[in-house]
């Protein structure tokens, strides 16, 4: 599966995972499917199964990602914008 | 013999047993403060920030640590900050690697002025070299204390001892180390030359792009780029080694030969498959391997880089799945237990790897034994799935690149050894065939 496209016009957001504070309780893939799933321990994956520290979120998402990192109990999600 | 690579882990980085073949840093080696100006000409302390930058970026130097990114940049970025901080970073702590003891006991005072250069260029308020501790360290502060007395350096530098740990070289482990804290790797949602040693902008650069950065204030960018390819100008410092061979620090210009490579280091037995770039490097065939350029364009169709120089040369008659499989082990025991599928996926992997590395090995002469020996089990074929299936659960899902760079060295050596992953799921290893 391939990553949601990105319009080039779109305001470059990633959603970021600290790795260091995620714990696994899985809020996030509850909250954003369509970016996250768990893998067999209970950790998110991204959803094509690419890697998860920066997941680019389209515009659409926008509103599900923030609520996914209102949802992290670890706070280790966070909204950035997307690095050069 | 692939037993001397797992013991390497430590005694690799000893000085003692360091052969040097010198080029331009390791030319402008001199053993005081005296003999370094005589040799290399004061400090051009007064070039102002805006100048050596695009001096810099003229030249194309990119940082020797590893990730080979744009010198210019980093300083660029850090001069916008206010009350920044510079650190030298000479930890080291790839175990195959010796090249930063080795300029740092043999050019402390060109990798010094590097230091205060960058000081200067980003106006530092805080300076630092982090180095392992070992002979270097006591000659890099000898040569510290001199400059202090002679009050050359407008940047007063504190020396932090750098812990062993695999992980304890990485940028952000570096900023922890410094201060006070374990030096493990954190979460990079902010750059460091934002938000780096407490909370301050903070520049981070490996002791031999540091050194690099003081020939090229002296000599200009073009100098530099008069070796080594375009896209990829200059010398870099390379540590090789072989089972039982080495380390041998050479410097050499981006686009020699990896045989020609190995062949300054004197390292003349055959090769069968070399690591190139480090334990997080990727392994390439002797063939064509030898006869390609060791730059970032020629290495990257082999999923490897030059990376912070390091290459390791296995002899044919040495199992590469064997030597992987140790790599990997060791790497999976130096995970910072912080970011869970590192922590839970390396280890896993590593006992996956182990136990294909097993399966050809003398202990289980598999369907080839002699008639009449006990022939054990094969393996379960699904094995180099499972390695796929757990390298992608692990890679690309740490705050660091430590699982990132242990799955690709794992996976180049699946690449490289494929015949002989076969030859293991028959049971048989072919190393031994090979002479």
């Amino acid at each position: 599966m391939n990553r949601p496209e990105v319009a080039a016009d779109a305001p470059a957001r990633v959603l970021h995972l600290d790795w260091t504070a995620c714990a696994g309780h899985g809020q996030c893939a509850e909250l954003l499917p369509e970016l996250l799933r768990r893998d067999e321990l209970g950790y998110p994956l991204a959803v094509d199964g690419g890697p998860t520290r920066d997941l680019p979120v389209p515009p659409e998402l926008a509103a599900h990602a923030e609520r996914a990192v209102s949802g992290c109990p670890r706070l280790a999600l966070r909204l950035i914008n997307k690095r050069a | 013999m692939t037993g001397t690579l797992a013991s390497s882990a430590v005694p690799l980085n000893s000085l003692a047993s360091v052969r040097v073949v010198p080029g331009r840093v390791l030319g402008a080696a001199a053993p005081d403060l005296d003999s370094h100006v005589a040799r290399n000409g004061v400090l051009p302390y007064d070039l102002g920030t805006g100048p050596l930058v695009a001096e810099v970026e003229a030249a194309g130097l990119t940082g020797r640590g590893g990730a080979a990114f744009p010198t210019w940049r980093k300083l660029l970025a850090a001069a916008q900050g206010q009350r920044t901080v510079v650190i030298a970073n000479a930890a080291e702590s790839e175990p195959a690697s010796a090249k930063d003891a080795t300029l740092l006991a043999s050019a402390p005072h060109l990798v010094l002025d590097g230091l205060q250069l960058a000081a200067a260029a980003i106006n530092a308020q805080e300076a630092y070299l982090y180095a392992k501790d070992g002979p270097a360290l006591v000659l890099a502060q000898r040569a510290l204390a001199e400059r202090q007395a002679r009050g050359v350096d407008r940047t007063r530098v504190r020396v932090v001892v750098a812990p062993q740990q695999f992980v304890a070289g990485e940028e952000t482990a570096v900023l922890a180390g410094i201060e006070g804290r374990d030096a493990l790797p954190r979460d990079k949602a902010r750059l460091v030359v934002e938000f780096g040693l407490r909370g301050r902008p903070t520049l981070v650069h490996n002791a031999e792009t540091l050194a690099q950065l003081a020939l090229i204030a002296r000599h200009g960018a073009r100098w530099f780029r008069g070796v080594g390819t375009a896209g990829e100008p200059g010398t870099f410092l390379a540590t090789a080694s072989a089972p039982g061979a080495g380390p041998v620090v050479v410097e050499v210009p981006y686009g020699t030969p990896l045989g020609e490579l190995l062949g300054l280091a004197g390292l003349a037995g055959p090769v069968g498959a070399v690591l190139v770039g480090g334990y997080h490097g990727g392994w390439v065939p002797a063939n064509p391997g030898l006869s390609l350029p060791v730059s970032r364009a020629a290495l990257a169709a082999w999923d490897a880089a030059p990376g912070a120089g390091v290459v390791f040369a296995l002899p044919p008659t040495a199992c590469g799945l064997d030597a992987a499989a140790r790599i990997l082990a060791y790497l999976a025991e130096q995970n910072a237990r912080q970011c869970a599928p590192c922590f839970t996926g390396l280890p896993r992997l590593a006992s996956v790897a182990a136990s294909l590395a097993a399966a050809g090995h003398p202990g289980n002469p598999g369907r080839l034994a002699p008639a009449g020996q006990r022939v054990l089990a094969l393996p379960d074929p699904a094995l180099p799935g499972e390695l796929s299936r757990l390298s992608a659960l692990v890679s690309g899902r740490g705050a660091c690149h430590h699982p990132d760079g242990s799955v690709r060295m794992l996976r180049t050596a699946l690449g490289t050894f494929a015949g002989d992953v076969q030859a293991h799921l028959d049971g048989y290893c072919l190393a031994g065939r090979r002479h």
